[in-house]
């Protein structure tokens, strides 16, 4: 058994997603190696190889690599994974457009979002937004998966494993990339944070949206909102909760102004704690907090981020 | 035919979004009788982004396909009064895989030769994320994903994906295969008198066997169950409490750093 890992990364920084396939790998056991695709991302091979546990990382390193897209990932993979029983990727963007389209070119039939691992074939995945839990085992030859990232926990730091390169030959791909707006960095990453804050239409305008930066700020949290915030403009895209965004399982999850939409409720299933602030006791999201505050968030959040940062 | 595009739309009968699901008994699936069952919502996103197409006049017609029950006909029913211009049911009683339909769909593209498949991005039963993407690849085409705006301009495609990482523009060129994100448009409720016309729309009927595709399972359902429940928690009823209950978790979390 042997298991390859497609590495994570946005611009130059790698995501603790990694390691955490590393560590559900560890669940199946046999050898683990790590793949990085991508334009100058040799430095970023050096980071994996410390990561414990891996044997090997592959470097596909080339221009052609920039932006990861999905026809040619495709294209050096098929290739790649021929001698592993095992190909996991995490379920972000990445992975998700790229395991299916391998797993038909290949013809194999590849598992969504795992987030629990009986053992090498036997999975558990959420179906109907994480209302029901689907556990399913395959007879494939070759298991392509992509995996609930925030359901495992990241493995250590400390290896020197060696790095390999990969040969690459002429690839041409279908799609141009134009540009994107590759959001800064130096925020909290959503996906990791420990503490979550989170609002959604309550919040009313975009200006009213910044109290929920100030109060991450204070508490060095990631900020998330809901679709019905995305829609109204007053989050971008990239902070969305739920089924059709993010999934995240934090320490602590603060929702304000949430209504608690089974969609929404998708995303968040993994988190410790939640606290709930909301106008309405009966919002369905207050029957799942932890702890709940009914109020005005207008009244309560300057208060609430004043005495934090006391 | 005429200079422009002819596009596919593949749709989903699904249990409808705001249903809450049951178990059945035998744990090995989820109750679909009697309940409310509905066009997938993405799906719907993608249809609605092929009509629009059409009538903006860069297509000159839009099919919609859906591989399913014969009760499945309901939702290419709502498929032709949203606007498309005929319909194929493949019909299959059992529930198929994702790799399946997606060869089922390559079929149907290979008969109909569509410039542009449309599909939704996930569907909200099985959530897998998964049939766009093999369709493209089993077809050799371009894919672009959650896609949020798309721009048509002759031959090639301008669409915006939602990625983690933000927006992401990218252009392509047709054939390709493109799934809706719900961002894309805000789709058209129907009337009662388009149904009515969309009733004298064509509709064809094919059989999963009239195509020579393996339908065979590759995954086998152990069991379903439930998710674990959360136990309701406490109410508080001011502000220093609540700094109280997020200082217990910061404070701790400061401690491991
Ligand atoms: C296919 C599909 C997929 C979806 N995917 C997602 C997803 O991934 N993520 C997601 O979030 N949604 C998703 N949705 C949308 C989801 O169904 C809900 O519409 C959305 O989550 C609601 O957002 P909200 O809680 O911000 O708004 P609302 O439901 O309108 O709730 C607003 C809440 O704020 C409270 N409130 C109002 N004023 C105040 C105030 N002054 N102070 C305090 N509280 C106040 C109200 O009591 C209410 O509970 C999806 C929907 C569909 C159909």
């Amino acid at each position: 058994m042997s298991i390859l890992i497609l590495a994570e990364y946005n611009e130059n920084i790698l995501s603790s997603s990694t390691s955490r396939l590393v560590g559900a790998a560890k669940k199946i056991g046999g050898e683990i190696d790590v793949l990085i695709v991508g334009d100058d991302v040799k430095n970023l091979a050096q980071q994996l190889a410390k990561i414990a546990g891996v044997n090997k990382v592959l470097l596909a390193n080339d221009r052609v690599f920039k932006h990861q897209k999905a026809d040619v990932l495709c294209k050096i993979l098929k290739d790649i994974i021929i001698p592993y029983s095992h190909f996991f990727a995490s379920s972000n963007s990445v992975g998700k457009a790229v395991i299916p389209r391998l797993a038909a070119e290949l013809d194999f039939m590849p598992i969504s979002d795992v987030m629990f691992i009986h053992s090498k074939n036997k999975f558990d995945r959420p179906i109907y937004a994480g209302n029901a839990i689907e556990t399913i085992s395959t007879k494939e030859k070759k298991i392509l998966a992509t995996i609930r990232s925030s359901a495992f926990v990241p493995v250590e730091q400390g290896n020197d494993a060696k790095i390999e390169n990969v040969k690459i030959g002429e690839i041409k791909s279908k799609v141009e990339f134009i540009k994107s707006t590759n959001v800064n960095s130096d925020k909290v990453d959503l996906s990791t944070a420990a503490i979550v804050v989170a609002g959604g239409q309550a919040f009313e305008s975009k200006e009213n949206f910044q109290m929920l930066y100030e109060l991450a700020d204070v508490l060095n949290a990631g900020v998330g909102a809901t679709r019905a915030a995305v829609d109204l403009g007053f989050a971008p895209n990239e902070m969305q909760i739920g089924v059709s965004g993010k999934i995240i399982a934090p320490e602590l999850y603060i929702a304000i102004g949430i209504s608690g939409a089974l969609q929404h409720l998708a995303g968040i299933s993994g988190a410790k704690k939640i606290i709930a602030i909301n106008s309405d006791a009966d919002a369905p999201m207050m029957k799942q907090a932890d702890v709940a505050l009914v109020g005005d968030l207008k009244t309560i959040l300057p208060e609430l981020i004043k005495k934090l940062a006391q | 035919m005429g200079q422009n595009m002819k596009i596919l739309v593949a749709v989903k009968r699904v249990v409808d979004h705001n249903v809450k699901i049951r178990i059945k008994s035998d744990s090995q699936s989820v109750d679909k009788d009697n309940v409310r069952m509905s066009m997938n919502p993405f799906c719907k996103h993608a249809l609605e982004e092929a009509v629009q197409i059409k009538e903006s006049g860069k297509a000159d017609e839009v099919v919609a396909v859906c591989v399913g029950s014969k009760k499945a006909s309901d939702v290419l029913l709502t498929a032709l009064a949203m606007g498309a211009d005929r319909a194929i049911l493949v019909q299959s009683d059992a529930e198929l895989e994702t790799l399946v339909i997606a060869k089922l769909l390559q079929k149907i593209v290979e008969q109909e030769k569509p410039d542009l498949v449309l599909m939704g991005k996930q569907s909200v039963d099985i959530d897998a994320s998964q049939t766009p993407q093999m369709l493209a690849g089993l077809l050799d085409w371009g894919q672009a994903t959650f896609v949020c705006k798309i721009g048509i301009d002759g031959k090639k495609l301008t669409v915006t994906r939602e990625v983690d990482y933000g927006l992401q523009e990218l252009s392509l060129n047709l054939p390709a295969v493109i799934s809706a994100d719900l961002g894309l448009n805000k789709p058209r409720n129907v009337a009662l008198p388009m149904v009515m016309r969309a009733k004298k729309k064509p509709l064809n009927i094919f059989q999963v066997a009239d195509f020579e595709v393996d339908i065979s399972s590759r995954l086998k359902i152990e069991k379903i169950s439930e998710p674990p429940t959360r136990s309701g928690g406490k109410n508080i009823t001011s502000i220093d409490e609540l700094v109280d209950e997020i200082k217990i978790i910061s404070d701790k979390l400061e401690m491991v750093k």
